[in-house]
């Protein structure tokens, strides 16, 4: 029998999971596991690389053994991965230095604000699309060679390798040392124009040439897995929110999506132009399919949305498990009054505040935990709101709907009170499962499996839409007083802290 | 047998009231519906609040359900869990059958739309979560009577309503149904709630193998019958999504 299905690894923060689709795109089979968050310190995160390697291949033959399936009936696996969080290893052992720094992680601030210096934290943005924040891998790497002694010398030899998770899997499972456009794109380090490593930014952060993998088409055969996977060919790599584009099906200029997880990211399709940010957004590399031209997105980025209920559920305790937050904020009618923003690791887009800290603003004796689950739903969705008014000034065009996806979309109060304070349309496909779709799209793409993008439409169908419900004059005193509260979070930390 | 302990019998027509509602209920209002003095309700009331049977908030003084009953119970599930954990499945029963999909749970003897799947074709179709449809005319209603006997004497012992020539309104009719329902693990709503419309359903069960909740799949009679008879491969979807769901609702919550 002919391989006929397409794995995705859905390398992320919190879990690795591995989805099996078949040729219409549909879920065939799904297998999961989370893996430890490590806090050293308040606002560091890590990650262990190896146990997340052990976990992807885990999940893979737990999702081939789930749909009674064999590594020989998969044509290719894709992988999409969480950003930004960087791996740096020896590859004469395959050990790691140091564990993996996570893109949540925030022990780069002091870091990025020298580099920044007067020139201020948009001062590499021409050159990369980005501005200097803690979340970015160039400047986690240069922390990490200055972190013990040597390591800085050894890199320059070519003796340690740095990769983002793309990297670091496709290296385990194929030998290769390389990585994709859109995860390069992350770094701080790659050129926009020329979708090469840029001299100034390595120089200017302290990144040694030698270190980086070469930087690959999105959809491309990077190689064929070893023993561990039978042999099967590594076909693509993708960050999440780029896969996640893709798996949307957001493959024209106009076209934007939002995912929502433990954070959350929109994604405006830009078509092959790069365009500069005036509002806080990020320029990205939206996808590269084999030789053809790269695609480009707008890109803003929220740190804390699906992490906020788990916070609640985890160190509140006010709830059993996340998806009883909807529950919870179901036995009041409104916030009470009050709004939550979230800056536990400073503001992202547009507002790129690393001296924020979270507040619980308008709090009074009449407020109760429900209300608490509606503020903690609420923030969700006034974040959005932020990032679609930048998106709608850099762009130029005003968003008529938005494409969601990712767990929280299970949510029906926060998907309806997102349509309220957005004032559009919120439609939900369904495949939920939109990173991985994108990664099984990508690698499809480059076997052949699926002869062009074109096809892969067909599959995109509505699953669930959430119409506005709310007045105008509701709305606009909401956001007003989202606003005060986004003020309330700014210039907490200070030097000492 | 000897005679039912009436304090017993009272306090569990309390709780039914009160697990029926989603807001809270004050004490004369739980009177009123009983149709009991205000005096034997208190009393019962107190000692309920005590064991965390009901809980009281403090402001309006008013009763609900209390978080000790609910997790005493095996088949209480947060109709919010179970669609987040069946969303995945449940989008798949729909690309796989190209029909729309429906989870629902038992709420105040009826059928509780809890989720919603569109037909994956793209027309224009409206959100039903929250709905509440009548238990013996779906295919949902009667996966939850069969596999929760008391509520099926309870429904019986008052009219079912038609609402089209092919409802069954007829208990004794209506207790034959759901015995086959139990028996083959699946039911059928040919044309009795709307005229045209077809749905088939399965139970979804907890890892007690407590019916918590209904899959279904509905649309018009000729895409789901071949000659007015279910047609077998969608029937074996439905229960395959609602198997898949059930052994998830087993593992480790996320």
């Amino acid at each position: 029998m002919n391989a006929q299905y397409v794995a995705a690894i859905d390398q992320g923060t919190s879990s690795s999971r591995c989805l099996v689709f078949d040729l219409q795109g549909r879920i065939v089979s799904l297998s999961q596991k989370e893996h430890e968050q490590i806090f050293p310190r308040p606002g560091w995160v890590e990650h262990d690389p190896r146990e997340i390697l052990r976990n992807v291949i885990e999940v893979v033959h737990g999702a081939l053994d789930t749909g009674g399936l064999d590594v020989r009936d998969l044509v290719a696996v894709g992988i999409a991965n969480q950003r930004e969080t960087t791996v740096v290893w020896d590859p004469h052992t395959g050990e790691p230095v140091h564990n993996a720094i996570v893109w949540q992680d925030t022990r780069t601030d002091a870091l990025c604000r020298k580099l920044g210096a007067e020139l201020g934290q948009d001062r590499f943005r021409d050159r990369c699309g980005l501005p200097l924040a803690t979340y970015f891998s160039g400047p986690k790497v240069s922390w990490l060679l200055d972190s013990a002694p040597g390591l800085r010398q050894r890199a320059e030899e070519g003796d340690l390798l740095f990769g983002t998770m793309d990297s670091w899997l496709v290296w385990n499972l194929t030998g290769r040392h390389v990585t994709d456009v859109t995860n390069a794109s992350r770094t701080m380090l790659m050129n926009l124009e020329t979708l090469d490593w840029d001299d100034t930014l390595l120089d200017a952060i302290g990144v040694p040439r030698a270190m980086l993998p070469v930087i690959r088409p999105s959809s491309a055969i990077y190689g064929e897995a070893g023993e561990s996977l039978g042999g099967v060919p590594i076909a693509a790599a993708l960050g999440d929110q780029q896969a996640a584009l893709f798996g949307q099906t957001c493959f024209s200029a106009g076209e934007a999506k939002c995912t929502y997880g433990t954070g959350s990211f929109l994604l405006l399709n830009t078509g092959s132009r790069p365009v500069l940010s005036g509002h806080g957004l990020l320029t990205t590399v939206g996808s590269k399919i084999g030789d053809e031209p790269a695609t480009y997105a707008l890109e803003g980025s929220i740190a804390v949305t699906g992490a906020l209920v788990q916070w609640f559920r985890d160190k509140v305790g006010l709830i059993g498990s996340a998806p009883e937050v909807e529950t919870l904020a179901r036995t009041v009618d409104d916030n009470g009054g009050i709004y939550f923003v979230p800056a536990f690791s400073g503001l992202f887009a547009p507002h790129w505040r690393g001296d924020a800290r979270g507040v619980i603003a308008g709090l009074t004796g009449y407020v109760t935990k429900g209300h608490l689950a509606r503020a903690v739903l609420e923030a969700t969705a006034w974040q959005t709101r932020e990032v679609v008014d930048a998106m709608n000034a850099d762009s130029g065009i005003e968003m008529t709907s938005l494409k969601a996806d990712g767990g929280m979309t299970a949510n029906n109060l926060l998907m309806q009170f997102l349509a309220d304070v957005l004032g559009v349309p919120v439609v939900r496909p369904n495949v939920a499962e939109t990173v991985s779709l994108g990664a099984a799209y990508a690698a499809g793409l480059a076997v052949g499996f699926w002869p062009d993008v074109e096809s892969l439409r067909a599959n995109w169908h509505k699953a669930a839409e959430w119409l506005p419900n709310m007045d105008q004059a509701e709305r606009e005193r909401g956001y007003r007083k989202w606003k005060k509260a986004v003020q309330r979070t700014l210039d907490w930390v200070d030097d000492d802290d | 047998m000897p005679k039912p302990i009436q304090s017993i019998e009272r306090a569990s027509a309390i709780l039914r009231l009160l697990s029926g509602r989603t807001r809270r209920l004050s004490l004369a209002e739980v009177a009123g519906e009983l149709g009991l003095p205000k005096g034997t309700v208190y009393g019962i009331m107190r000692t309920l609040l005590s064991v965390g049977f009901v809980e009281q908030d403090p402001e309006s003084g008013k009763y609900r359900i209390g978080a000790a009953l609910l997790h005493l119970g095996s088949s209480y599930l947060d109709g919010n869990e179970l669609r987040t954990r069946a969303l995945n499945w449940a989008d798949w029963l729909a690309a796989r059958t190209n029909e729309s999909v429906r989870l629902g749970t038992l709420h105040d003897g009826q059928v509780l739309l809890v989720h919603h799947v569109f037909r994956p074709d793209n027309s224009p179709q409206v959100l039903e979560v929250g709905a509440l449809l009548p238990m013996h005319a779906t295919a949902m209603g009667k996966v939850l009577l069969a596999y929760h006997p008391y509520l099926t004497e309870e429904l019986t012992n008052g009219r079912l309503p038609r609402f089209t020539s092919g409802t069954i309104t007829d208990p004794k009719l209506l207790a034959i149904e759901l015995e086959q329902v139990r028996e083959q693990g699946w039911a059928a709503s040919l044309e009795e709630l709307i005229e045209g419309e077809t749905s088939f359903a399965a139970p979804i069960r907890d890892r007690q193998g407590v019916a918590v909740g209904a899959i279904a799949i509905s649309g018009p009679t000729e895409r789901l019958c071949d000659d007015a008879q279910p047609r077998v491969e969608l029937v074996s979807y439905v229960r395959e999504g609602a198997r898949t769901i059930s052994r998830d609702l087993g593992a480790v919550p996320w």
